[in-house]
């Protein structure tokens, strides 16, 4: 049974070896990404929501929004809160309770990503200052795992992001009035931000792994940037990297980021 | 004065019906079952060893499903998680679908069943249950039959069948009755509830119409299961 919860050695020995090569098991090149399709309107009841397929690997992410009183440090801005599960229907490797650190770290990575890149106008989400502000809730599910649900995360966070609609809100009565969604968008730069992994594996490089290329994986390198400006790192994983490989890595990735952007360009709101 | 529903449905027509298999390659079974707007998606992992042991049953293998309502699956968020409510509908999908399975082939295993809603719009746990019996059959988990769910009730004095959000939330005359029934196959109930009020003899009449609307339901869940085999 727990054969089956990572790639056997057998199988990682192969892809070592084929990678070493400049070979993957699927064909793609090494910095190449799988076919990406986004799909909106998972939930009506969400004021904006889509499905991200990359290759296999499935998320779902919703937009919620509710107005409360703001942080005492910004009183006059709105608040983000990224959450994501890794559902147990969609592998056999996550199991049900509370969200682990895949998960916590998941929802953080993206919740950075999104936030440094200032891709929000929090200060448009001020109803009141020092009373009422919008809380925005970009919730993120997995429905199906082959890897890399940290970048397909990323891209349903933004492409949600840039399809919500903002509920009415009754101002004397102090209530969202849900399902009434305006016309209005939320507050956003131009600028998309992208999170985008590398992973090390061997002495190769890879972007968007499967499932069996992320279990081998040594260590990896998560940047977030819009438009070439990076705003978040994350470096995952205990192997050590060289900082020329760490150089190479954002190279790539700043190379990739503008190919998936082209990808995911004709489906975005 | 005429009865009318919300959306101008017959009291004995259903939503739009929709059921999808095989929606997730990683899941042993998967399936997707749609009413109106509330929409189901279930996966089937299993049978495989039950963990923690001293849960293991040595006569038959434990069914163990887990519904759960994603967070902007209704107007005002849920927060993330077990709640009373999802852990008891948990159960009573258990109960309504453990009938339909040969168990016993299966001893100290575990099937599990996550069901998660989509987006809501009332009758979800009925929507679950038929999405997970259509799973465990395209998991090949042996079956004596399909399970079949649908929540008939009663909006003032009228029985009605697959009731919607705001027809749950009727209020005029004697108000909503709420009744969701699954059934086997062959028309046994494994599973009924029931909130509001209503007397024995229209009782009576909502169960006959269950009974005639979960063979409609059946019907959908078994071309879906067969076109998966065409597929193949």
């Amino acid at each position: 049974m727990d054969g089956f919860m990572t790639t056997p050695n057998l199988n990682a020995e192969r892809i070592k070896k084929s990678l070493e090569k400049g070979k993957r098991f699927d064909g793609r090149k090494l910095e190449e990404f799988r076919d990406i399709t986004i799909e909106y309107d998972v939930s009506k009841k969400a004021e904006g929501s889509v499905k991200v397929k990359i290759g296999n690997t499935e998320v779902v992410v919703g937009i919620k929004m509710d107005v409360s009183a703001p942080y005492p440090d910004s009183l006059d801005k709105g608040n983000l809160i990224v959450s994501a599960e890794l559902l147990p229907l969609s592998s056999q490797r996550f199991e049900s309770g509370p969200p682990r650190i895949e998960a916590i770290e998941l929802g953080r990575v993206i919740d950075r990503g999104i936030r440094e890149s200032k891709f929000i106008k929090f200060d448009k989400l001020c109803i009141e200052p020092g009373e009422k502000v919008w809380t925005v809730f970009v919730d993120i599910y997995s429905i199906n795992d082959d890897g890399n649900l940290l970048d397909a995360a990323g891209i349903g966070a933004v492409a949600a992001l840039k399809a919500a609609r903002i509920p009415k809100y009754d101002k004397e009565a102090g209530k969202v009035l849900y399902g009434e969604l305006t016309k209005e968008k939320l507050p956003l730069e131009k600028d998309i931000p992208i999170v985008i992994t590398s992973h090390k594996i061997g002495n190769k490089v890879i972007v968007d792994p499967t499932r069996e290329e992320e279990d081998i994986s040594e260590t990896r390198l998560t940047i977030g940037s819009s438009n070439g400006n990076i705003s978040s790192i994350q470096k995952g994983d205990s192997s050590a990297l060289t900082i020329e490989e760490t150089l190479n890595m954002i190279d790539l990735i700043e190379m990739v980021e503008r190919e998936v952007f082209k990808k995911i360009e004709k489906f975005l709101k | 004065m005429e009865f009318k529903r919300p959306d101008g449905r017959k009291p004995d027509e259903f939503r739009k019906i929709k059921a999808l298999v095989g929606i997730i390659p990683n899941a042993d079974g998967s399936a997707m079952f749609q009413t109106g707007d509330t929409i189901a998606i279930a996966a089937v992992y299993g049978p495989k060893k039950m963990h923690p042991q001293h849960q293991q049953n040595p006569e038959k293998g434990t069914l163990r499903c887990n519904y759960n309502m994603l967070s902007f699956s209704v107007s005002e968020r849920i927060k993330p998680g077990p709640s009373r409510r999802s852990q008891e509908i948990s159960k009573i999908t258990e109960w309504a679908l453990e009938p339909s399975l040969m168990l016993d082939k299966y001893p100290n295993a575990v099937i599990d069943v996550f069901i998660h809603i989509l987006q809501a719009d009332a009758g979800t746990r009925c929507a679950g249950i038929n999405a997970a019996s259509i799973a465990l059959a395209h998991a090949g988990i042996p079956m004596k039959g399909l399970v079949s769910s649908i929540s008939v009730g009663k909006l003032d004095k009228t029985i009605v069948v697959d009731l919607t959000k705001s027809e749950e939330d009727w209020e005029e005359g004697e108000g909503a009755t709420d009744i969701p029934i699954s059934m086997t196959d062959d028309g046994k109930i494994t599973h009924m509830q029931l909130d509001g009020n209503i007397s024995t003899k229209q009782l009576k009449e909502a169960i006959e119409l269950a009974r005639k609307s979960c063979k409609k339901i059946y019907e959908v869940q078994k071309k879906a299961l067969k076109e998966t085999i065409k597929e193949e």
